[in-house]
């Protein structure tokens, strides 16, 4: 596994236009304003982090992303275009991928058929079994296990399923969602490590946590929710000094 | 070494089976279903079973079981590879009987030939499977299992209702029978010759198992069992979800309205109350009896739910008339099991079989075999303990 630290990774460009911009967006579930008027960019190569508490509406922000909620009010901008109101199936082809809250795998497939799924879309076959490497060489327990029913898989194995599945994809940007949820702090760095594998390869990620400490430690910039707002945002650094976050989050 | 040799030969022999199998997939299907419909008029000729009647009306009882299959193979695309419940299967089954009663009958007058109209009834059947599946495929389980009934019930209600263009309760009558041009002279199809029939449906039949199975193993079959499994997972593959379901209603429909077709033509008569909720609910018990998602095994679970029920129930019945047994009394209630209409038992009988099934062996007699991994796979984690706890999450 490859834990070592980044080798003097150039620190991404945050001038010029985001990959991702998210303009004032206001979600609903029904009538609860789960979102209040959100704005985050996330720029090519970075990694940025979506903090809050349980009901902060990080998952909120991640599923308005992906189109999976319509936002009533503001604008998704990815690399310039508009993709506020496109179908969630479509984000797929645009270069969004995801790994979603709870996983979400095929527990009835084997390993490589849920990998086989994330490149359902993809038609290039060299490209399918280069990416099939990648994924195996990034989580080798998944070779391992590859004609393994998906649902047999421990926790943290499912976790780099999703993940792997979401690579499939050839995402430009990549969504993840509490990776480190119900897992052993063993593999919650294991997990954080693979990410920031992924994210020097080239992919930018957004990742949704609870685990704060974890996640500042591994992205550039962060972002703090809480009900339904943005209350806090900046280096991932300044943020795991601020008084504020530590009191909050970090049990400082 | 020969005998090491001998040893080797055995699997290795079938191996080699399976994988020409594998291969030349139509072809396999064709001989099977070749060898099937060979056998099937010859195991009836054998002593036991031949003592229940003689070949032709097994053979006529054949090509109804075939009506039946058909419809279990379309159903199968709906419950079995896309996992939506639909308990209104009945009415693509009558829309396709009567569009046939339309083109080839007195009452319109009209009489295309039978063999386009095969084509032309599966297409009207899927426009209807899209027209009730584009409002409704966004509903789930439950909400989408009794939208389908009810749009089950209303279809035979319109067509009695609806006299001026359906003759109502009374039905179509002198329905054109398939034609041959002559070229079969006095062997063609009729009322007496129940065999071509049975050629035809066979014929339909392993045409539409041969379509099923390309499906079931391309791009679209693969999108059915992930929606199955996880709708919202799906869409995140970039599976655009309600065209995929559509077409799974579009492609269940079209084979109802096959069937349709060719149970018109072969009745000669359609009325409304031929395509009731117990169609519905026999085509569903064939599906989930046989083995949800399996082809071979749906297509010989409606084979044997039909025999069962048509010529089972009618055996049991005479048989247990013939013993004429003493009437027993349990108190105030007494049971004459020598004068109880067995045949009128059959949902008594179905109800009952679906709860054993569901009990014992819920894959059904003839599994899939990633339907057997879903059932009698030990869970590993302890999220996958109610895999539908966040499936069906929103």
């Amino acid at each position: 596994m490859t834990t070592d630290t980044v080798p003097t990774r150039q620190r991404p460009s945050t001038d010029g236009q985001p990959l991702l911009r998210l303009t004032d967006i206001h979600s609903y579930y029904g009538n609860i304003h789960a979102l209040q008027g959100i704005s985050i960019d996330v720029f090519r190569g970075e990694i940025v982090t979506l903090l809050g508490a349980n009901g902060a509406g990080k998952t909120t922000t991640l599923r308005t992303i992906h189109g999976l909620i319509h936002p009533k009010k503001g604008k998704i901008e990815l690399d310039g275009r508009d993709i506020t109101t496109m179908p969630a199936h479509e984000h797929v082809r645009v270069g969004i991928g995801q790994s979603p809250e709870g996983r979400r795998i095929f527990s009835r497939m084997t390993v490589m058929e849920n990998l086989q799924m994330g490149g359902y879309s993809r038609k290039d076959k060299a490209g399918l079994h280069e990416d099939y490497e990648r994924v195996f060489d990034l989580f080798p327990r998944l070779r391992e296990r590859r004609s393994q029913a998906g649902g047999t898989l421990s926790g943290g194995e499912q976790q780099m399923l999703a993940m792997g599945r979401a690579l499939m994809t050839r995402p430009t940007l990549l969504l993840l969602d509490e990776p480190s949820m119900g897992l052993a702090p063993i593999l919650v760095e294991e997990i954080f490590a693979i990410m920031k594998d992924i994210n020097r390869q080239g992919t930018t990620v957004l990742v949704v946590e609870q685990n704060a400490l974890m996640a500042l430690g591994a992205a550039d910039r962060g972002y703090v929710l809480q009900t339904g707002t943005i209350v806090r945002s900046g280096d991932a650094k300044d943020l795991l000094e601020d008084p504020e976050v530590q009191k909050a989050y970090l049990g400082g | 070494m020969s005998a090491a040799m001998n040893r080797a030969a055995g699997p290795r022999q079938t191996l080699g089976l399976r994988r020409f199998m594998g291969r030349h997939q139509s072809l396999s299907i064709l001989v099977l279903a070749i060898i099937v419909a060979v056998a099937l008029p010859l195991v009836v000729t054998l002593p036991i079973i031949s003592g229940f009647g003689i070949q032709k009306d097994w053979v006529t009882g054949f090509a109804q079981a075939g009506v039946f299959v058909l419809l279990a193979l379309g159903l199968n695309v709906v419950v079995g590879f896309a996992g939506l419940l639909d308990l209104g299967y009945a009415a693509f089954f009558a829309i396709g009987a009567y569009t046939f009663a339309y083109a080839a009958s007195g009452f319109t007058g009209l009489d295309f030939p039978f063999w386009p109209m095969l084509l032309v009834g599966a297409g009207v059947a899927a426009i209807f499977g899209v027209l009730l599946g584009a409002p409704t495929l966004r509903l789930r389980g439950d909400y989408l299992a009794i939208v389908t009934l009810g749009f089950g019930e209303i279809v035979p209600v319109v067509f009695n209702n609806a006299d001026t263009y359906t003759n109502g309760t009374n039905g179509i009558t002198g329905i054109s029978q398939p034609s041959l041009y002559g070229l079969a002279g006095i062997y063609g199809f009729g009322f007496t010759n129940p065999y071509l029939y049975y050629i035809t449906v066979f014929v339909i039949i392993t045409l539409v198992i041969m379509l099923l199975y390309r499906l079931q193993d391309s791009r679209i079959g693969r999108a059915w069992v992930a929606i199955r499994e996880d709708e919202l997972a799906a869409a995140s593959m970039g599976i655009n979800t309600v065209t995929t379901k559509l077409l799974a209603f579009a492609i269940g429909a079209s084979t109802a309205g096959l069937a349709g077709v060719f149970y018109s033509a072969k009745l000669s008569s359609v009325t409304p109350d031929q395509f009731k909720f117990d169609v519905s609910f026999t085509a569903l018990a064939m599906v989930v009896l046989g083995g949800m998602g399996n082809i071979w095994g749906v297509a010989a679970g409606a084979l044997i739910v039909y025999e069962l029920q048509s010529q089972g129930l009618k055996q049991l019945d005479q048989f247990m008339h013939a013993l004429n047994l003493p009437a027993i009394a349990l108190g105030p209630l007494v049971i004459n099991l020598s004068q109880i209409n067995y045949i009128n038992f059959q949902n008594l009988l179905y109800g009952l079989a679906l709860a054993l099934m569901m009990l014992l062996r819920p894959e059904g007699l003839f599994p899939s075999r990633r339907r057997r991994r879903e059932l009698h796979e030990e869970p590993a984690s302890d999220e996958l303990a109610s895999p539908d706890a966040t499936g069906e999450r929103e």
